[in-house]
C-alpha cells in the first residue's frame, strides 16, 4: 500500500505556515510571561524567607546523618540488635499512643455529631432560614481556618495542660471541615424524595429523616471516617503545645536529641497510623459497596 | 398487602439480623464514646471550669488590637514571610516531586521494584507531620524560614508524588501510542502523550496545596521554624490576647485571599466546572 501526502501549493501553504508559526510563537512568549513571573516571585520569596543556598548546601550532609543516627542506640549500636532497649518505654508510650486514639475518636464522634445538625441548617437547597444558613456558614469557615495548633494553645491556657485542650481543639476543626462538607453532600441530593415526604403534610425535620437522610448517610460514614484518620495525625502532634497524647514525648525526644526515641515513637506512630489507614479505608470500600446493592 | 409480605420479607421484618448488627456497632461506638470521654476528663469538672475560663479569655480577646503601629509593621512582615515560605516550599516541592510520581506510576514505570520503592518512600514522607520535619530541618540549618520552607517541601514532595502519580495514571492512553506509532521514544512519549494532558491538573493541585500550605506555615513557627506563628505562640503564652486575636484575623484574610487568588487561577486554567477532585 502505497501513501501519497497530498502538499498544497506553495501560494497557499505559506500564509496557513505563517499563522500556525506565529501562533506556536505567542504560545512560547505567553509560557515565557509567565515563567518569569514565577521566578520573580520565588526569587522575591525567597529573600524574604532567608534562603542561602551557600547554608544549605554546607550543612546539607547533616539532613541524612541526622537520619541515620535515630537509629542507632547511646551505645553505639544499631537500634534492632536491642529491641528492648530501643522500646524502653513502650509501656508508656502504648499508653500516651492509646491517649491519642482516644482524643481523635472523640474529637471526631463529637465534631461530626454537631456537624450533622448544623449541615442541614447550611445546605442552600433544605435550609429552613437564609440568615441562619449564613450564619452556619461563616461560623463553620472561621472554625476550620484557625489552624489546629491555635486552637490547642488557647485551650491549654484556659483547660490547663492536658488531653482536654487537645480534644475540644479537635473537635472545632472537625466540625469546620465536615459542615462544609456535609453541606455539599446535602446540596447535592435528588430534591423529589424530599417534595414528596413534604407534600405529604409533614414538618422539616420529617422530611430531613425521611427524604434526605437516606440519600447523604454513607457519604457522611465515609467522611467521617476519612477525617478520624486526619485526626489521629493531628491528634499525635497536639502534645507539641502541651495539649495531650505522644507528642508531648516525641518533641521532648526531639529537643533533647534522644534519637532512638524518636525513631521508636515515630515508628510507633506510623504503624498506627498505617493500621488505621488500612481499617477505615477498608470500611469505608464496604460502604461503597453497600451502596451498589439494592 | 400479604403476598407483597411473602415476596419481600426481608423488607416487613422490623429487627432483621442487618438492623442488629447495626444496633450492635452503635451501642459499642457510643460506649467507646462515653469511655474515653471519661478517661479525658470530660466528667470530672475541669470541662466546666476550663469553659468559665474560656468564656473569660474569649472576652478579653475583643476587640482585636494590634497594641502599637510597630507591632502592625512587625506582623505584616512575618505575615509576608510566612506566605513566602509557603510559595518556596509548594513550588520546589512540586518541581522536586514530578519526577518521584513518574516513577511512581504504573503507565510509565514499567519496572515493579522502582515503582514500589518510589511509592513506599513517598508514604513513609507523607506520614511523618509537617511539624516534625520542621523540627528535623531545624537541626540542619538552624532556627528560621528556611527550615520552614524546607519542612513544608519535604512534607508536600510526599503529598504531590501521590497526587501526580494518581493523575498521570488516570491519564488517556491513546496519546501515548499514537506518538509511539509514529516512531517516538518512550521519553518522547512521556513529553508530548501524557505531560501536556495532566499539566493543568497538576497545577490545579499545586495551587490548592498553595492554600493549605499558607495555613500550616503560620504554625510551624511555633516550633522555630519561621513566619508568623512565632509571634503568635508568643502572643498567647505571655496572654497577651488583644494581639492573638489580632494576629489570628491577619492570618484568615490572608488565607482568604490567597484561597481567592488560587481559585481565580483554577478556574481560569482548568474552567469552572473542571474535574479535579481535592
Amino acid at each position: 500500500m502505497s501513501t501519497h501526502v497530498v502538499r498544497l501549493p506553495e501560494a497557499q501553504l505559506q500564509p496557513l505556515l505563517a499563522v500556525y508559526n506565529a501562533s506556536v510563537r505567542s504560545r512560547r512568549r505567553h509560557t515565557l510571561l509567565i515563567l518569569a513571573c514565577v521566578a520573580v516571585a520565588m526569587l522575591l520569596a525567597s529573600i524574604s524567607a532567608e534562603v542561602s543556598l551557600s547554608k544549605l548546601a554546607e550543612n546539607i550532609h547533616r539532613f541524612p546523618s541526622y537520619i541515620v543516627r535515630l537509629f542507632f542506640l547511646e551505645n553505639g549500636q544499631p537500634v534492632w540488635t536491642d529491641f528492648g532497649e530501643w522500646f524502653w518505654g513502650l509501656q508508656r508510650w502504648l499508653r500516651l499512643l492509646g491517649e491519642t486514639l482516644l482524643m481523635a475518636y472523640v474529637g471526631t464522634v463529637l465534631g461530626a455529631g454537631v456537624a450533622f445538625v448544623l449541615a442541614f441548617l447550611a445546605a442552600a437547597n433544605v435550609a429552613p432560614s437564609r440568615w441562619l444558613r449564613i450564619i452556619v456558614r461563616r461560623f463553620g469557615e472561621v472554625c476550620r481556618t484557625v489552624p489546629t495548633l491555635v486552637l490547642a494553645l488557647i485551650f491549654v491556657i484556659s483547660f490547663g495542660l492536658g488531653p482536654m485542650a487537645g480534644v475540644l481543639a479537635v473537635i472545632v476543626h472537625t466540625f469546620g471541615v465536615l459542615t462544609k462538607l456535609f453541606a455539599e453532600v446535602i446540596e447535592n441530593i435528588d430534591m423529589k424524595p424530599v417534595e414528596g415526604v413534604s407534600s405529604t403534610g409533614s414538618p422539616w425535620h420529617v422530611a430531613m429523616r425521611f427524604g434526605a437522610l437516606p440519600q447523604v448517610m454513607s457519604n457522611f460514614t465515609s467522611y467521617t471516617l476519612l477525617r478520624f484518620e486526619i485526626n489521629v495525625r493531628e491528634a499525635a502532634v497536639m502534645g507539641f503545645v502541651g495539649a495531650g497524647g505522644i507528642g508531648q514525648d516525641l518533641v521532648e525526644a526531639i529537643r533533647k536529641f534522644y534519637y532512638s526515641d524518636v525513631s521508636a515513637i515515630l515508628v510507633l506512630i506510623l504503624l498506627t497510623v498505617a493500621v488505621i489507614d488500612m481499617l477505615t479505608s477498608k470500611a469505608r470500600h464496604r460502604l461503597i459497596g453497600l451502596e451498589g446493592k439494592p | 398487602m400479604s403476598a407483597m409480605r411473602q415476596r419481600y420479607p426481608e423488607h416487613f421484618q422490623r429487627f432483621g439480623r442487618d438492623r442488629f448488627v447495626m444496633a450492635a456497632i452503635g451501642v459499642g461506638l457510643f460506649a467507646l464514646l462515653i469511655y474515653a470521654m471519661g478517661r479525658l476528663g470530660f466528667f470530672d469538672g475541669t470541662l466546666l471550669s476550663g469553659l468559665g475560663r474560656l468564656f473569660e479569655i474569649v472576652g478579653l480577646m475583643l476587640p482585636p488590637d494590634p497594641g502599637s503601629w510597630a507591632h502592625v509593621k512587625t506582623y505584616s512582615i512575618s505575615l509576608l514571610e510566612t506566605v513566602a515560605i509557603a510559595l518556596l516550599g509548594t513550588l520546589s516541592a512540586a518541581v522536586l516531586a514530578l519526577p518521584v510520581a513518574l516513577l511512581a506510576a504504573r503507565n510509565v514505570t514499567a519496572q515493579r521494584v522502582v515503582r514500589f520503592l518510589s511509592r513506599r518512600s513517598l508514604d513513609t514522607i507523607r506520614s511523618v507531620d509537617i511539624l516534625v520535619w520542621a523540627l528535623i530541618w531545624i537541626n540542619v540549618v538552624g532556627l528560621g524560614p528556611f527550615a520552614g520552607a524546607l519542612a513544608i517541601m519535604t512534607a508536600d514532595i510526599g503529598s504531590f508524588g501521590k497526587l501526580f502519580s494518581e493523575a498521570i495514571e488516570a491519564a488517556d492512553r491513546k496519546p501515548v501510542e499514537g506518538i509511539t506509532s509514529a516512531g517516538g521514544s518512550h521519553i518522547f512519549g512521556i513529553r508530548f502523550g501524557i505531560l501536556p494532558e495532566v499539566f493543568p491538573v497538576l497545577m490545579s493541585q499545586v495551587l490548592y496545596y498553595f492554600e493549605s500550605n499558607t495555613r500550616s506555615a503560620s504554625i510551624i513557627g511555633i516550633v522555630g521554624a519561621g513566619g508568623i506563628g512565632l509571634h503568635l505562640a508568643e502572643a498567647i503564652r505571655t496572654l497577651e490576647l488583644q494581639q492573638t486575636s489580632f494576629i489570628v484575623l491577619m492570618i484568615l484574610v490572608a488565607v482568604a485571599a490567597i484561597d481567592f487568588l488560587s481559585s481565580q487561577l483554577r478556574f481560569a486554567m482548568i474552567g469552572r466546572r473542571g474535574g479535579v477532585s481535592v
